[in-house]
């Protein structure tokens, strides 16, 4: 049976991952490849990079991390930020990305979803949706959460996986940093809306959190930051609380 | 081509000793050893790209005459026809391969099943094989596709999965062994079986 997938996800910037890391015994706190290869040994399903570098000269780096981390690590890889041509869509599947996420330039040019699925298949691309509720329904926002755009988020999702989408990561802005848990609503209601696997992201402070993320949610994986980064919880450990509680996970 | 590299750097972690070399070029193929086939995309693309760069019968005459390992797209394109864009494939292996039907989508409980069949299911062994050495019955491997093979012959099923319905992702058939998962993307068991094809004498 099909598990349901955990993904921790790292904020890289300048070459560096960021944010408080708190493994034990881990020497450098911020090498990407030490840090990746502690998830993987904690049995994460995949991981997730997110470029949050903002200035274009450091935007190569990433590149560098995606060949370290791939050449040890034998898990799929993720990398997000910055995404904005077919280019560079190209330079991080030949980095060693196994798919990229795709957020603000898909808003600006759908057609680069298209473009990118056609040339390297459906199963490579993430269409990234941050969502905020406004009134009765929930609206697309892009620079990480800053702009509005007018988009309804459950008719956004279909069209991106019309365009060719293999997988929606979605990012609830209300809830993300506030560890209240997702947006079940928002959740079940896009993953119902679709037939491509949802992440669900945004706002996990506990286990059941996660638990609910994929009963209420109707989410296909989850994904984290900061409850694995400090250390509160290791992923071996989510994940067995995740089976105690009759979710299918590999262990 | 996105997830050569992935697979070039597992069969190099797994034999640091070995000369892995990602190429297009049909006499490289035909000196090869060993020939480890991913695919990329999607059929009709895959089927455009090996006929202009004039490698379909660098491949046939591979997978006649040494160990070859299909993964994938490159799985997939072994058999004769597949439904995704109605492709004519290279006809190595005789069977099709088909979409995961919409209405049979659904788990016992009625939840929707989603497509791509996306993440780490079980892989159950159809029969004892040299590749399969080392890895327990029904481990875990890395999926992520929406079509699946159905070879005509089930003398060549090596391993299925289930999703929800009973699926070949295994088949062997001679010096061919091709899998619908991706064992560079599926951590130890993953590379088990890439170590495995890599001293696989096919015949002895």
């Amino acid at each position: 049976m099909l598990a349901k997938r955990i993904i921790p996800c790292l904020d890289v910037t300048h070459g560096r991952v960021v944010k408080g890391i708190n493994f034990v015994e881990l020497k450098d706190a911020g090498d990407p490849v030490e840090i990746a290869r502690r998830y993987n040994e904690a049995g994460a399903d995949e991981l997730t990079f997110l470029d949050i570098t903002a200035s274009s000269d450091d935007r190569d780096l990433i590149l560098h991390i995606i060949e370290d981390v791939a050449a040890e690590v034998f898990i799929p890889l993720t990398v997000g930020g910055g995404v904005r041509e077919v280019g560079d869509v190209q330079r991080l599947l030949n980095a060693g990305a196994d798919k990229v996420s795709i957020n603000t330039s898909a808003v600006m040019n759908p057609q680069l979803v298209k473009d990118a699925s056609d040339r390297y298949g459906s199963q490579c691309i993430v269409v990234a949706i941050d969502s905020k509720r406004v009134g009765d329904h929930w609206e697309v926002f892009t620079h990480g959460g800053r702009k509005a755009t007018g988009l309804d988020a459950i008719e956004w999702a279909k069209k991106m996986e019309s365009l060719g989408a293999g997988e929606l990561l979605l990012t609830s802005m209300d809830r993300d940093g506030t560890k209240s848990g997702f947006d079940l609503e928002l959740t079940r209601a896009i993953s119902d809306a679709v037939d491509i696997p949802i992440i669900a992201s945004g706002g996990v402070g506990n286990l059941q959190h996660l638990v609910d993320g994929v009963k209420e949610g109707r989410a296909d994986a989850v994904l984290a930051a900061s409850i694995f980064h400090f250390g509160e919880y290791g992923v071996d450990e989510a994940k067995r609380y995740m089976k105690q509680h009759g979710i299918e996970v590999r262990l | 081509m996105g997830n050569l590299r992935s697979v070039s750097k597992a069969i190099e972690h797994v034999a640091p000793a070995a000369s892995v070399v990602a190429t297009s070029d049909p006499a490289v193929i035909a000196a090869a050893g060993r020939v480890v086939f991913p695919g990329q995309g999607a059929a009709p693309d895959c089927m455009r790209e090996i006929e202009a760069r004039g490698l379909r019968q660098a491949i046939v005459d591979a997978a006649r005459s040494k160990p070859f390992l299909g993964i994938c797209m490159g799985m997939q394109v072994l058999f004769e026809h597949s439904e995704e864009g109605d492709t004519a494939c290279l006809g190595i292996l005789p069977g099709t391969v088909q979409r995961f039907p919409h209405e049979a989508m659904h788990d016992d409980q009625g939840n929707k099943l989603k497509v791509p069949h996306m993440g780490w299911n079980n892989v159950h062994q159809a029969a004892p094989h040299p590749l399969w050495v080392g890895i327990e019955e029904g481990a875990r491997f890395y999926f992520v596709h929406s079509y699946f093979v159905q070879p005509t012959s089930p003398d060549v099923i090596a391993g299925f999965s289930h999703y929800p319905f009973p699926f070949t992702c295994a088949v062997a058939s001679g010096n061919i062994f091709a899998v619908q998962f991706h064992p560079e993307k599926s951590q130890n068991d993953g590379l088990t079986l890439l170590g495995n094809f890599l001293t696989w004498n096919p015949g002895e």
